[in-house]
């Protein structure tokens, strides 16, 4: 009885054990996804940015993971398929000896406890080196997969990334600043960290990727993204109200289509007209998390209606909203805080708009009156 | 009240004193942990109720019934609640204070004065952190991370939250000291180390890490406190402190908490299995090694909450290693309590089912602790559902409901009163069904890329939201459930017999409920975990066979 007990466990572990790297090379198995060519459409009218921008983002993937679309992702599935089989496999070990225990021996009239071994040395330090033994060789998987993401790569675009409640902005090596993060396909990248006020982390499901952001310090976070598309970025640090809205989209642009990109918004910004630069600075410099354009107070004040308006300050002074009053609201968001927003803390822009920006901020108020 | 007067005739804890002031400057322990059970069970409803809150704003994506800030409040206060007051004091301070002296059979804790000072700490805790919703709230999540728990606009919610906390770990540590003291003292003769109950090794592990990890919570809030009120630059990085140094100082108490949660709930689940299929534990020694190795191991983890924070990529690597060393000790716990099965005559009345639940649920948490161990796909998972999927699976599947498996289990030692059997195999059966439907689709929103705390979700998460909020509505109005009836048998349930399950350990040596000092008669210490003497008996439950003179010693195990 004590011998079949014994050889029963004795099998359900020797079965883990080699179960494990098999049901782990199974998923690996699968063809690459970034090989498949991207649907992208390629419109080459002025709108292509908008279209872009605006295409659903992936949502595709199987039952347990988002589509791959880094390579940082072929290391991190592998350990997930990998933990994912040896976990079926003692969970269904568990359970079924759990489950087949429990009515086999289960109490009825006529049944008793039989004797059995109360403890059993060489079955329970079996059961204690092979989880050992499987445990090493997880950790030096995860190990190696994880030096894969840390190891700095050559020839690597450098993107600046600074997070605040609640937006994001991508500083690109020519200077143009977005809230949504254009990288090319194929190459790395390495994004230089920061934040202005509290915690944020990084995310992009599709690239497996994460890394906080500290404010005052810099971290850094690399991949190489190697298929086209549009995907979730999201925050994963929890930093407040409108911490669920602080997702934008990374585009994956494919071979030339980033630097269209670039040549795209410098041209665009060189030309547009101030209220429109206003415009568009409120959508992508992270204003509008805080500010609306229809009235409806948020965080902070709405721009609808403020122009010209008298305002009463949180230090009981009053003053009008002029020119002169949102640049130091920009440069300075704390020298004058409006009464009611007293406790909104906008962080200081100054630095990171130049003055034909602000001059278009100024103009986009204004004509929100 | 002299103890060896009129030994069957003596009356029980409750009628021994009456009024409001024997309650209330009570020194004995099972008063005072059953003033903590009752504070628990308040507190479970207070946490589950912020539960349902948070799973029914998230049952349609953007706003359901509450704005992004009220949402924030509600899983803030739910994980608050639950973690300072429901499952760090659930076993130790309400069922072990109970239990531990009774187990050893012992009259009380060795400090009764200290333990009464424990229980008020407890309750001066809890006020402050309730005070704070009415100060406005707090909305930092129960981390408490800097630098947004340093922002000065809500310093009136966050301050009484933070001494609050601050209250509760010294009630925690004082509990702590008051065990290991009583387990090092207070063993009767006969009773050695390998002779205690695995309970009593699971609590001693447990009052280790409180005593020993819990003061640093302390100086963590203190800290927080300090630079709430005087500004002196620790965490705050505008003033040169570094906000990662709290997270630190934050896991290196709460990830021994973890373990402060988890090992009692071992404990219990051992007593469970060994009783409900009436033969000896299997494998006792490497159960009880197994509490104290996860207890110290469980202080050299903390880094592995922190993969993705900025911390070095050789620490990343040293805590990634060093937290697949917990997961042997759990492994090993699991399949003894499955080879105790074997053979048995298993009963399946309630606190069986909770105690099988445990091992499935377990499983799953300890498993998928895994994913999270490894640091290719820690990176992946950090700070998705799949984390709040994977630590609910190891404190609430498994913690809580060990809790309530022990609270099933002692409730006619206690109370002296039986709770509704059917019903609570049905309610049981209703925790197990609405906890796995909240939890597992969470792993794969999780896994999918779904961040945790999150008012607003993307459409294409909605299908496992909404299976969830009903998982947990089913969850809610089961434990709704067990707590009436719980209430309504203390008053009316029918009479427990003294050994209702046919447990061997000393406790069901004791009247149900025990005396004030427990045991009328000093109790006679009987080999641990022997089934054979004992047999069931109607409505008397189970009593011992008086063993015929002269028998031949019983082989030890």
């Amino acid at each position: 009885m004590k011998n079949r007990l014994l050889s029963v466990l004795a099998l359900v572990i020797s079965v883990a054990v080699l179960a494990g790297p098999a049901s782990a090379q199974t998923p690996a198995a699968e063809p690459p996804a970034a090989a498949e060519p991207a649907a992208e459409p390629k419109t080459p009218n002025v709108l292509w940015l908008e279209e872009i921008e605006a295409q659903p983002w992936n949502t595709g993937g199987n039952f347990w993971l988002p589509t791959p679309a880094a390579e940082e992702a072929d290391p991190s599935d592998f350990m997930f398929y990998a933990v994912l089989g040896l976990s079926i496999f003692f969970f269904t070990g568990v359970t079924i000896a759990t489950v087949y225990f429990v009515i086999k021996y289960r109490a009825r009239p006529g049944h008793k406890a039989q004797p059995s071994p109360s403890h059993n040395d060489t079955l329970e330090i079996t059961w204690t080196v092979i989880p050992t033994i499987i445990c090493v060789f997880l950790f030096l998987g995860g190990w190696r997969g994880y030096l894969a993401f840390t190891a700095e790569r050559g020839g690597a675009l450098q993107i600046d990334v600074t997070g605040q409640k609640w937006a994001w902005s991508f500083t690109y090596p020519n200077g143009t600043v977005d809230n949504n993060l254009h990288v090319p396909v194929g190459q790395p990248v390495r994004l230089r960290m920061t934040s202005t006020d509290v915690l944020h982390s990084f995310y992009v499901p599709n690239f497996r990727v994460k890394q906080d952001l500290v404010p005052r310090r810099y971290t850094y976070l690399q991949f190489t993204p190697t298929r086209p598309g549009v995907y979730r970025l999201y925050c994963t640090e929890y930093c407040g109200k409108d911490h669920s809205m602080m997702k934008v989209r990374v585009i994956v642009h494919e071979t030339g289509g980033y630097e269209r990109y670039l040549a795209t918004v410098e041209e665009r910004s060189a030309t547009l007209p101030p209220v429109e630069l206003g415009k568009q600075l409120y959508e992508k410099k992270g204003c509008a998390a805080c500010h609306s354009i229809d009235g409806s107070p948020r965080v902070g004040p709405s721009w609808k209606g403020i122009w010209g308006e008298s305002a009463k300050m949180a230090d009981g002074s009053t003053a009008t909203v002029d020119a002169q009053y949102i640049k130091t609201a920009i440069e300075e968001p704390n020298a004058q805080k409006r009464a009611e927003f007293a406790g909104g803390q906008m962080t200081s822009y100054a630095g990171l708009l130049s003055e034909k920006e602000i001059a278009g901020l100024i103009a986009y108020i204004e004509s929100l009156k | 009240m002299s103890s060896q007067a009129t030994a069957s005739a003596e009356p029980n804890y409750f009628e021994v004193t009456k009024g409001f002031k024997s309650w209330a400057l009570t020194l004995d322990h099972k008063r005072i942990g059953l003033m903590y059970l009752f504070g628990i069970l308040f507190s479970l409803l207070l946490g589950g109720a912020f539960a349902l809150l948070v799973r029914t704003e998230l049952m349609m994506p953007g706003e359901t019934i509450s704005s992004a800030d009220t949402y924030n409040k509600f899983f803030t206060l739910h994980g608050a609640v639950m973690i300072f007051l429901v499952i760090i004091p659930g076993i130790p301070a309400a069922l072990g204070n109970i239990m531990l002296p009774i187990q050893l059979g012992a009259p009380d804790v060795a400090f009764p004065k200290l333990n009464l000072s424990s229980f008020y700490l407890w309750c001066t805790g809890a006020a402050c952190l309730l005070l704070s919703i009415v100060m406005g709230s707090v909305d930092t999540g129960w981390t408490f991370y800097t630098p947004y728990s340093l922002d000065e606009s809500k310093s009136g919610a966050i301050i009484p939250a933070v001494f609050g906390v601050f209250l509760l770990g010294f009630s925690s540590i004082f509990t702590g000291l008051n065990f290991l003291v009583t387990v090092h003292k207070f063993r009767p003769q006969g009773m050695g180390w390998f002779q205690m109950p695995l309970n009593l090794w699971a609590l001693y592990a447990t009052a280790l890490m409180q005593v020993l990890a819990t003061p640093v919570l302390g100086i963590t809030v203190l800290l927080l406190f300090v630079e709430h009120t005087l500004h002196i630059g620790i965490f705050d990085p505008t003033l040169g402190g570094d906000p990662v140094l709290f997270q630190h100082f934050f896991w290196f108490y709460s990830h021994p908490a973890v373990y402060i949660m988890i090992v009692p709930a071992m404990g219990v689940v051992s007593e469970l299995m060994t009783t409900f299929t009436r033969k000896p534990i299997f494998g006792y020694r490497f159960i009880a090694y197994s509490s104290v190795s996860l207890a110290l191991l469980s202080f050299l983890v903390w880094g592995h909450h922190m993969f993705v924070s900025g911390q070095s990529p050789l620490a990343n690597m040293v805590f990634s290693a060093l937290t697949f060393t917990v997961g042997i000790p759990s492994a090993i716990k699991v399949f003894n309590w499955v080879g105790t099965l074997y053979k048995g005559d298993i009963r399946l009345q309630t606190p069986m089912l909770y105690a099988l639940s445990f091992i499935i649920m377990f499983t799953i948490g300890g498993l998928t602790g895994l994913f999270l161990a490894i640091l290719a796909t820690d990176v992946h998972l950090h700070d998705t559902y799949f984390v709040v999927a994977h630590f609910h699976y190891v404190m609430m599947g498994s913690a809580l409901v060990a809790f309530l498996g022990a609270l099933h289990y002692w409730w006619p030692k206690f109370t002296g009163r039986m709770y509704p059997e059917r019903l609570a195999q049905v309610c049981s059966i209703g925790v197990f069904v609405g906890f796995n439907l909240t939890f597992l689709p969470q792993f794969v929103m999780g896994s999918r890329g779904m961040p945790r705390r999150y008012w607003d979700y993307d459409p294409e998460f909605t299908i496992y939201h909404q299976l969830s909020t009903v998982g947990a509505f089913i969850l809610g109005v089961s434990l709704f459930v067990v707590v009436c009836y719980l209430m309504v048998s203390f008053k009316k349930g029918r009479k427990a017999p003294k050994n209702p399950w046919g447990g061997t350990t000393l406790e069901w040596d004791a009247p149900s409920p025990p005396t004030l000092y427990n045991f009328p008669e000093p109790p006679v210490i009987h080999e641990l975990y022997d089934y054979d003497d004992i047999v069931e008996d109607g409505d008397n439950g189970w009593v011992r066979k008086p063993r015929p003179a002269g028998a031949p010693p019983k082989e030890k195990h």
